[in-house]
Order: C-alpha cells, then structure tokens, then sequence
C-alpha cells in the first residue's frame, strides 16, 4: 500500500472541469514529480488532497485512511502538509510566528524547540530576520519561510507547488538544494513544477499532466531520456 | 467651559466606547464582514448584568462577568444563525451584512418582550455615586471603575491577540482562511472564538454604559451603533488599536459639543465626523494600513 494513493480523482471549479480522473501515487521515501504545463491542473491536484477542493468523485487515502472530502485543517493534521503556490506566507506576522504557526497542531513542546532550531540552523537568513515581519523579506526568503513553515508541522508527506516559482537562477538552484536536503531526511515529497527539468532530476517517478488527465508516467530517469518528453517539456 | 473636566468626561466614557467598537473591529478583521447586530448583543449585555443584580440579588462585580459569558454566547448563536450559513454558501458580504440587521431587530424584540420597553435601572446603591472628594473635577466612582475595567479588559484582548497561539491563529484567519486551514487551523472555530469574544466585549460595555447612565431599554444601543461605527471607521475598519483610540476621539468629541452647548446635535457632529472621514480618508486616520486584514 503507497503513502498517498489517488484514484480517478475529478475536480474542478463549477462548470469548469479542472480534473478529470487522474489516479497516481506516492510510496514512502519517494520524491514525485507532477509535471505540466500551466493550466494543466497541477494546483487544482494539490488543492484538491488539501483539502481545500471537494472533489467531485474519486478517492484519496493518505497512509492508508480515506481522506476524501476532509477539511483541509483536518488533513494538515494527519500531517499532511502543503506549501502553496505564490508562498502564502503571513505578511503582516514576523518569521518566528510564521514558522511557529506551521507547528500550530502539535503539543510536543520540546520537539517544536528542536524543529525550530534545526529550521534556523538550516536557513541563515530566516534566524537573522526572525523578528522581522515576513512581507517585508524577498521572494526567496520568503520561499524558504514556507518550506520552514511546512517543515515545522513534521509533515509525512510534503507537497510543494511551484517552489521555483519566480525565482533568479541562483535562487531556483537554492530551492532544489533544499528539495534534495528534505529527501536526505526521508521525508516523501510531491513536487509541483513547470520547471520539468529540474523536477525531473531530483524525483524519482514523475507524472505528465495536460488538461486535467495523467499522459505520461514512469521512472524520471526514464522520462529525462524520452523524446516525446524532451520535445514537449525539457525542450 | 472646564476643560479639564470634560477631558476627564472623555476618558471615561471613551473606555466605554473603545470597548464596544473593539467587537466590530474584531469581527471586520477576522471575517470581513460588518456585524450590525453587535449594539443588540452591547443591549442584552447590559439588560443581563441588570437581570443578575435585580432578580438573582447579586452585587454588580459578579454581573460583569456573566454579562459577558452570556453575551458571548449570543454573540456565538449570533454567528450560527446569520452569518455561518450564509459563509458556507459563500454568499457575498452584503448578503451578511443584511443578515445582520435582521439579527438585530430580532434581538431588540426579543428583549422588548422579555424586559418591556420602559427604561429601567439598578437599584441605587449598586454602586456609590457620589463624586470622590479632593480632586480639582468631579468624578465618582463607577466613572473610574469603568476607566479600569475597559483598560484592563482592552489590555487582555491585546494580549490574547498578539501574544497567544490562539490570537495568532485568529490573526492567521484574518490573513486568509485557505493558508490558515493548509496550517491546520480550523476557521470555524476561529470564527466562532471570535464572535464570542466581541459579544462578551458588547456585553461587558453595555453593563458600564448602564450603570454610568443608569437607564436601560431595548433600544439603548442604537445611539451607541451609531458611535461604533464612527469609532472604527475612524480607527481604520479592521484595526485594533484604532478602535481604541477611535473611541476616546469620538468620546472627546461628543463630550465637548455637549460642553459647548449643543448636546441637541451631537448625534449630528458624530455623523457628520463619519462622513467626513469617509470621504476624505477613508482608510481611518488613525492606523497605517489595516494590522490583520489581508
Ligand atoms: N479559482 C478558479 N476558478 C475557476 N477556474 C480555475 C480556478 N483555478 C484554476 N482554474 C482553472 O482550472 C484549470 C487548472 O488550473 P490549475 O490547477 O491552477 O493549473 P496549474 O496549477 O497546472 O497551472 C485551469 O483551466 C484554470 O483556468
Ligand atoms: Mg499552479
């Protein structure tokens, strides 16, 4: 049984339909990429497993429980955990109360300290700026304040939308430097990306989404080799 | 005019008012939604604290808390009935809004049947009103303890807002409810702290308003909406801290066209304050830009 299994998953938005039966899965340890162009549905997936889209039919079970049609905070409980396209970082609250709230669910005092001081350790920038207030830090920073963020609330799976997003070269390198480090700690991530391939040297399956429906899977390395795929995607 | 004692008048009754628009603003923050409703759960604040001294014989300290336990309820229900359902359907603002003020007049007659509509008091003696002695303006007693008890009750507010996990998660809400329900924060709950602390806020000011005016009747937060809303327009719509100082603004105001001699307009001058204020700052003059709301 896999981590996270969806199964002919539809969703959309009223008349719109956004997804249109996809079924894929994440196993334990495994980085797997979502890859597409824009508007293909890769947010609306995302959404979707949060719990911040009802689907319409289809079925997600997370860790072996039906997920479906949960309340987003629910989900985040069973840690499960998002990062949002565009960072959604609270710009009106400092960096240690954006990255405290990421722990908002748990109780263990001690192993919220440790998180904290390990998030720190690992992002410089986010111990210099702590009292700082996070809208007034760069796009970067704040990329790093929402993986920090996701990473407090110790997530079994972590889904990243578009981390890249935005981001100068050197800063995309950063995020995909970090990507690696959170794999390092065994922790499986669902990646979103348009940035196929970066995505695709880091996952190891991938998934092809075009207008709401799964056209491509297999093993990255299989997919960075595949013509169809270099001409459509890595080109 | 004495203008030291009219500055005394202000403060005072500025307590009360800061307290009472701290419920609108709390609930424009974390909903962003306008609660017209909120005078009538400040007027059942004030009818239940004068129901706990007169009919239950207990003393005015003890009246303050469960006014604003049972305020808060209401202010609770309030949410459940007009303002939850309309959420879930994702009705538009002014669909809210206009639920509100049904609420309100369901309320108002709902205390119209249950304490009539002729202005009723606390006994005298509930607390002392003579004026305290040796100070160069007049003051009594229950005009200093409603001073402390807005100051305290707004320092408590502040606290739980900035300084808790709780006001952080509402803060949290207040930003946007899809990133607050992604860090595993439930907003129905949220919502729901939320309108209970503005009710029991309503509550604990409509028993220092009774008691400093010492006549209640079920349409005694009319005057005073009008008031809350000047308050936090002037604040800024979602800001905390204007609403307080928003409050003393208006108090002050009101206290020195009275002192000027023309108590028959102040009702006027506060609207025409609103007015202005709309139309030429309409962001507040207090606030920057709104703390919480995104
Ligand atoms: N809030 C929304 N309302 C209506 N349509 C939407 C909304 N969000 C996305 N869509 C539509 O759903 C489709 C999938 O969008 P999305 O999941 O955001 O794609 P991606 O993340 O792959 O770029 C697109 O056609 C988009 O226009
Ligand atoms: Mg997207």
């Amino acid at each position: 049984m896999a981590l996270l299994e969806i199964n002919q998953l539809h969703a959309g938005y009223g008349a719109i339909k956004a997804l249109r039966g996809i079924t894929f899965k994440v196993e334990q340890a495994q980085v797997v990429s979502l890859i597409g162009a824009n508007g293909a549905g890769k947010s609306t997936t995302l959404n979707t497993i949060s719990g911040l889209i009802k689907p319409a039919a289809g079925t997600i079970r997370f860790d072996g429980t039906d997920i479906t049609g949960w309340r987003a905070d629910r989900i985040t409980r069973r840690q499960l955990v998002q990062v949002p396209e565009g960072r959604q970082i609270i710009a009106t609250m400092t960096v240690l109360e954006n990255l405290m709230l990421g722990a908002y669910h748990r109780q263990d005092k001690a192993g919220i300290e440790q998180d904290l001081e390990r998030i720190f350790e690992r992002f410089k920038r986010l111990n210099e700026r702590r009292h700082q207030k996070a809208g007034s830090m760069s796009g970067g920073e704040q990329q790093m304040l929402a993986v920090g963020r996701a990473l407090m609330a110790r997530p079994r799976l972590l889904m990243l939308d578009e981390p890249s997003m935005g981001l100068a070269p050197l800063l995309v390198t950063e995020v995909f430097s970090i990507i690696a480090d959170i794999k390092e700690q065994g922790i499986p991530i669902l990646l979103v990306e348009q940035n196929a391939r970066k995505a695709l040297q880091i996952a190891d399956y991938a998934y092809v989404l075009e207008r709401g429906e799964i056209v491509h899977e297999g093993r990255a390395d299989q997919l960075r080799a595949d013509p169809a795929i270099i001409s459509a995607y890595l080109g | 005019m004495n203008v030291t004692q009219q500055i005394v008048n202000a403060i005072w009754l500025g307590g009360v008012y800061s307290l009472f628009a701290l419920g609108y603003a709390l609930v424009f923050s974390v909903l962003g939604v306008l609660n017209l409703a909120h005078s009538a759960v400040f007027m059942w604040g004030a009818f239940i604290g004068l129901t706990v001294v007169t009919r239950f014989s207990l003393p005015i300290w003890l009246a303050i808390p469960v006014a604003m336990l049972g305020a808060g309820i209401i202010g609770i229900i309030l949410d459940l009935v007009a303002f939850a359902p309309l959420r879930r359907r994702n009705a538009p603002r002014i669909s809210q809004l206009i639920s509100s003020i049904g609420a309100a007049i369901l309320l108002v007659n709902i205390a119209q049947f249950a304490f009539g509509t002729q202005p009723q008091r606390f006994p005298s003696g509930t607390i002392p009103n003579q004026a305290l002695e040796g100070l160069p303006f007049r003051i009594t007693p229950i005009q200093v303890i409603i001073l402390i008890i807005s100051l305290v009750l707004m320092a408590l507010l502040q606290y739980l807002v900035m300084r808790t996990r709780i006001g952080q998660a509402m803060r949290a809400v207040a930003f946007n409810q899809r990133v607050a329900g992604l860090l595993g924060i439930n907003s129905g709950g949220i919502f729901q702290l939320t309108f209970f602390l503005a009710g029991a806020l309503a509550g604990a000011a409509g028993v220092l308003y009774g008691l400093a005016y010492n006549s209640m009747t079920p349409f005694m937060g009319d005057g005073v909406a009008l008031k809350g809303l000047t308050v936090i327009v002037l604040g800024g719509l979602g800001n905390i801290q204007g609403a307080v100082v928003g409050g003393f603004l208006v108090a002050a105001l009101e206290v020195f066209s009275i002192a000027a001699g023309s108590s028959n307009y102040r009702d006027a001058i506060v609207f025409t304050l609103l007015f202005l204020i709309l139309l030429f700052r309409p962001q507040g003059l207090v606030g920057q830009k709104i703390e919480t709301r995104a």
